[in-house]
């Protein structure tokens, strides 16, 4: 950065430059960015005697807020494979998006169902094209004709083929879990018991996750998506009284506009006609 | 100290590779480590390019992933086109161009090892910046370092097959003691004429080399010890 023009060879040590500047910064007020956006989440996956249990928490943040209490993070890919997501939000929503166009389109192609190894390239494919940028760490899981599979896909595009995997900040927690519980041959039920345990204790242990638990079956030729299975955090102390205005206003018209559309179902009634 | 859970996936690793009157025996351990976290304790770093060519992996574990992928999509067609199985030089050599010419890009050593008829038992060594050197043995990996000395000393021409999977053995579990980026099961693969084994030897089943320490009870035991005699010049 010196006018000078001969070259000065680097010294040694620490470089206090990008300090100066930060002070030159604050003492003019400008605010330094708050927190990172701390990707937070708990996914899991387990393999058990039918087929495939993947797991999540519903909580999205941005920096220390919560900005989304019951958000979706285990994404339809095809009928018979789903993708748990972790990372930056829209860069698993908008991954998983594109490799399930591509796999209909391959559906069309060839005819057939499709299958997760495919699923699993074209993911990798992509993340190590970009080189760990696009930041989804993905637990991918499937029953197709070859069997059940249960793969993770970290953001460098490296994948792992395992029996039970978690990812996200509440993976360890959830990691622990499923090392201490988890054996070959589990039933549906106690598959899903120890994937629920597993992802409330990324709830209540990781700040970064929170709220319900999702929970989604895969079986060869079913699939059973329980959206909130288990509410863990339910909003107690509401105000009996709801919302009242203060003193001094007075109301001049109430109207009441339900957010969720009502639709009454009548059976039988008139056969349509030309 | 921090856990950065998006660090890249890298394979501290111990690959190792032996040439035996008759065939190869390729040996890795099981860890993949993000920093401090063990991403995968029971991966499996030996993976098949042909039916008679395997690859060990180790550093980055997205690049050798990638790299081994692309070089048996490439020997499936030479295969195709040659109309017998990929000799194991050629299948190194596809390793080597593809490491070399992404020098800067890639971070990753691979030892290739296999057998074919016409030079029998080969392993390659390609470590990072891709070079090809054939050697009788080859190591590979951070769990290496404690283990060049060792092979000095044991490697011999001419073993049998049975010895030279037992010294693949113990020499991963000795790198798996020292180096902390190693570690969960030994996995072994035997290519030969006849064909290709794969053995598998769990953690717990190891030596544990440890047997120098003698487990202490308390701190009494260690003072009510008896002093050494004094040296007499």
């Amino acid at each position: 950065m010196s006018n000078s023009g001969i070259d000065v060879p680097p010294k040694g040590g620490f470089s206090f430059d990008l300090c100066r500047r930060n002070d030159m910064l604050a003492k003019k007020g400008v605010q330094p960015p708050s927190s990172f956006r701390k990707t937070g989440t708990t996914i899991v996956g387990l393999v058990f005697q039918d087929g495939v249990i993947l797991g999540a928490d519903t909580r999205a943040t941005e920096g220390p807020i919560v900005c989304d209490k019951n958000c979706e993070k285990i994404h339809y890919m095809a009928p018979n494979i789903y993708c748990c997501g972790a990372g930056t939000a829209a860069d698993t929503e908008a991954v998983t998006d594109m490799v399930s166009s591509q796999l209909q389109l391959h559906r069309y192609h060839t005819g057939r169902e499709s299958r997760v190894v495919t699923a699993l390239t074209l993911l990798k494919k992509h993340l190590f094209n970009y080189q760990g940028h696009v930041q989804a760490a993905l637990v991918l899981g499937g029953v197709d004709v070859t069997g059940p599979h249960l793969h993770t896909i970290y953001p460098h595009g490296s994948t792992d083929t395992l029996p039970f995997a978690t990812m996200g900040s509440g993976s360890l927690a959830a990691m622990s879990v499923f090392e201490s519980k988890y054996r070959e041959g589990l039933t549906r039920d106690e598959g899903i018991t120890i994937v629920v345990e597993a992802i409330c204790s990324g709830i209540f242990n990781d700040l970064g996750s929170g709220s319900n638990v999702d929970v989604c079956v895969l079986t060869k030729g079913h699939k059973e998506y329980l959206r909130n299975h288990l509410l863990p955090n339910p909003r107690t102390f509401v105000n009996p009284k709801g919302f009242t205005f203060p003193k001094k206003i007075e109301v001049l018209l109430t109207k009441i506009t339900p957010l969720k559309e009502k639709v009454e179902v009548i059976e039988g009634g008139d056969a349509m006609e030309e | 100290m921090d856990l950065d859970l998006s660090a890249p996936h890298s394979m501290g690793t111990t690959i190792i590779g032996v040439t035996y009157n008759g065939g190869v025996v390729l040996g890795a351990d099981s860890r993949t480590s993000t920093g401090v976290y063990v991403a995968n304790r029971a991966s499996d770093k030996i993976t098949q390019l042909t039916d008679n060519v395997y690859v060990c992996r180790s550093g980055s574990a997205a690049d050798s992933q990638i790299v081994s992928d692309y070089v048996r999509y490439f020997l499936h067609q030479h295969t195709i086109q040659l109309g017998q199985p990929a000799t194991v030089k050629v299948s190194a050599n596809l390793v080597r161009l593809l490491s070399y010419s992404n020098k800067n890009m890639l971070q990753t050593g691979l030892i290739v090892g296999g057998w074919d008829k016409y030079e029998g038992g080969k392993i390659y060594g390609i470590p990072l910046g891709g070079t090809i050197i054939e050697q009788p043995f080859a190591i590979g990996g951070s769990g290496s370092s404690y283990l060049y000395g060792f092979f000095d000393q044991a490697w011999k021409e001419g073993m049998t097959k049975d010895e030279a999977e037992q010294l693949v053995v113990k020499a991963v579990s000795l790198a798996i003691a020292r180096d902390g980026a190693s570690g969960g099961v030994v996995r072994t693969v035997i290519i030969n004429s006849e064909g290709v084994t794969r053995n598998f030897y769990p953690g717990d089943k190891l030596p544990l080399w440890h047997e120098e320490l003698e487990p202490q009870n308390s701190l009494l035991d260690i003072l009510n010890a008896s002093s050494p005699e004094p040296m007499n010049i």
